[in-house]
């Protein structure tokens, strides 16, 4: 007995849409690195209740200890202890305040700048383009990291003045994305009629074209927020970042390079491994943030 | 319906000058206009015909290559050409208002309408925003928006294509300018939608006493809606008057070649005309009149001397030498 296959069986593999296997965290909200993000954040805020010691104080009778499930360790240091016997998940705990307080304000001076200037040159155009964009190449040619340090080196090591450093090294991404976006902004019919309509051009800037280029600066924000991360930690790593005994997860990696070589190597991996942690989950977020945002990406 | 003088435009001439100074575009080229209140003109012409250039002349919006050489622009009795940049912004908007060429893209995607239609009198007449915001709201009723209560707090993609149109006619009368400047403002619209918005325009300006001067290469929106037309060839006006007379009788060979290429309901099946060549280049304009390597009934003298212009009637005038014998004794020479 034949039976006629119906046609929707041999059509349906050919309509069905492809799963989107690959895109899966351009498509869908990328749940776990948020997660990830807000579990740093929730640790950052309650270090001190969550911190079982003083991220600061050691004792030498204890150094050196494995974590929990090596040979030699204990559930009292549960990530082990480093070279002047400091609790290690302490530090990280600690580490992820300065980490968090560093990444976003540092990211929001860029920011603030960068927009402020890519807006002022992309608007006004003539000389003020002019000095804003050769700036903008000037400070591009310098490589971002040794031009950090030698910031560090001239105004001193501090907290503040790294947020500061970090500000000032990476704005020009701002300002150059920003006024891109001002340029096509300003051929557009609504930015005319304000002009026609008799607007200032400090009311056409703050009222028409800031709002229309917050949401490329934020994306760029979250982007930023990896980079600059990582940008921390390497100063921190070098020595010109935030100051001992503040546990900086830069430095917590440098205090324990030299002990990687004998077999103490949760003094480096385990900070690596956080800062790892977070940057990705900043950059997955920025690229959901991204298409999610872009006008032209979104259709995609 | 012409009650004094709104506006006069002298002699006036707008050029774009390249970097180096060697290239000269004559964009506008010794423009005299005249406009009472409440008149509406109309300007045509083709692409590149100076129009726009004209109407950024006005509001002294021109890039920064482009410079007003020559001339005088009195406006209700000041000369806007004497005019600070910061005065100057005072009296767009305020007194003279105008309408881009795509209105439908002419508003801001993030602000509600009503923040838009009240920007200008914020800006001019410094409302606060409670009364801004009524105002908004009868400005959206005079233009014909259903429900303007809801409306007001709407955005623009909660709008219709003709809405948006309209909403785009309030703001430019929301601080009730004398004059209403139009730059093509239906070229983007389709037919229906055009005529509603003509009509639109046309009750507004009665209602509020506004002059209009419409840009626009179509010369069937001018017969509709205009009092005086002016037609603008290379730069130049090369015929100007009223538009039924210019209409029924047209002096100048370029104003008749436009009108011949109207199609019309009434000639059985005659070919149109059209106009042969090209425009002239605006940087490398001949020495006689403009018009004369495409004009059917160009003279000798057409190509060694550019006319002046002559007055034909009162209020009427064209820039040809066939016009010089009927022109008015007063003004010859």
């Amino acid at each position: 007995m034949t039976v006629i296959t119906p046609p929707e069986t041999t059509i349906a593999p050919a309509i069905r849409t492809p799963r989107p296997t690959a895109f899966w965290r351009l498509k869908g909200f990328p749940l776990i690195p948020v997660l990830i993000l807000v579990f740093i954040a929730l640790v950052a805020i309650f270090a001190d209740v969550l911190a079982p010691y003083d991220p600061t104080i050691g004792s030498l009778a204890r150094r050196f200890r494995p974590p929990f499930w090596q040979e030699g360790g204990s559930m009292a240091y549960l990530l082990g202890t480093d070279h002047v016997g400091r609790d290690v998940l302490s530090r990280l705990i600690y580490g992820a305040r300065v980490s968090m307080v560093v990444g976003i304000t540092a990211v929001l001076v860029a920011g603030g700048i960068g927009t402020l200037l890519g807006i002022l040159s992309g608007y006004l155009g003539g000389w003020a383009d002019q000095v804003v964009m050769r700036l903008t190449d000037t400070w591009l040619a310098l490589p971002a990291l040794t031009f950090a340090i030698f910031l560090a080196a001239i105004v001193g090591p501090s907290e503040l003045n790294i947020i500061l450093i970090l500000g000032l090294v990476y704005w020009t991404r701002y300002a150059r994305v920003i006024r891109g976006e001002v340029l096509s902004l300003k051929q557009r019919e609504f930015v005319r009629l304000a002009i026609v309509a008799g607007c200032s051009s400090r009311t056409i800037m703050w009222r028409h074209i800031l709002p229309n280029v917050i949401n490329s600066a934020v994306v760029l924000a979250t982007l930023m927020l990896g980079v600059v991360i990582v940008t921390e930690a390497s100063l921190s790593f070098l020595g010109v970042g935030v100051p001992p005994p503040k546990p900086a997860w830069g430095l917590m990696m440098a205090d324990g390079k030299k002990g990687l070589l004998v077999g103490y190597w949760w003094l480096t991996v385990m900070p690596g491994l956080c800062i790892m942690l977070m940057v990705l989950s900043a950059n997955l977020l920025g690229d959901w943030l991204r298409v999610k945002l872009d006008p032209q990406l979104r259709q995609l | 319906m012409a009650g004094q003088t709104l506006l006069s435009l002298e002699h006036l001439s707008t050029h774009y000058v390249s970097q180096q100074g060697t290239r000269v575009v004559r964009a506008v080229d010794d423009v005299t206009l005249a406009l009472g209140a409440g008149e509406t003109l109309g300007i045509v012409g083709e692409s590149g015909s100076g129009k726009t250039t004209l109407a950024l002349t006005m509001m002294r919006l021109l890039p920064p290559a482009a410079h007003i050489v020559s001339g005088r622009m009195m406006f209700e009795g000041e000369d806007l050409l004497k005019k600070s940049d910061e005065e100057m912004r005072r009296v767009r908007g305020k007194r003279i208002a105008m309408i881009l060429q795509d209105p439908m893209a002419s508003l801001n995607p993030l602000f509600s309408i009503g923040n838009q239609v009240a920007e200008p009198i914020r800006v001019h007449e410094g409302a606060s925003p409670r009364t801004a915001w009524q105002r908004a709201v009868q400005l959206l009723k005079s233009v014909r928006i259903a429900s303007p209560e809801t409306r007001v707090s709407q955005f623009p993609h909660e709008m219709s294509g003709g809405m948006r149109q309209r909403i785009v006619g309030a703001i430019g009368i929301s601080c009730e300018p004398r004059l209403l400047i139009a730059d093509e403002p239906t070229t983007s619209l389709d037919l229906t939608i055009q005529a509603q918005y003509l009509n639109l325009l046309r009750d507004l300006q009665r209602e509020h006493g506004l002059a209009l001067i419409f840009i626009t290469h179509n010369l069937g929106i001018v017969a509709k809606m205009c009092d005086q037309l002016a037609v603008m060839y290379a730069g130049r006006v090369v015929e100007q008057g009223p538009v039924s007379r210019i209409f029924n009788a047209p002096t100048h060979p370029y104003t008749k070649a436009l009108l011949g290429s109207i199609p019309r309901m009434t000639d059985g099946g005659e070919r149109l005309t059209a106009i042969e060549g090209q425009p002239p280049d605006l940087a490398n304009l001949p020495v006689g009149c403009a018009f004369a390597p495409r004009c059917p009934s160009v003279m000798t003298r057409c190509r060694a001397e550019a006319p002046p212009e002559f007055k034909t009637e009162p209020g009427r005038s064209a820039r040809c030498w066939l016009a010089e014998p009927l022109a008015l004794r007063s003004s010859a020479a």
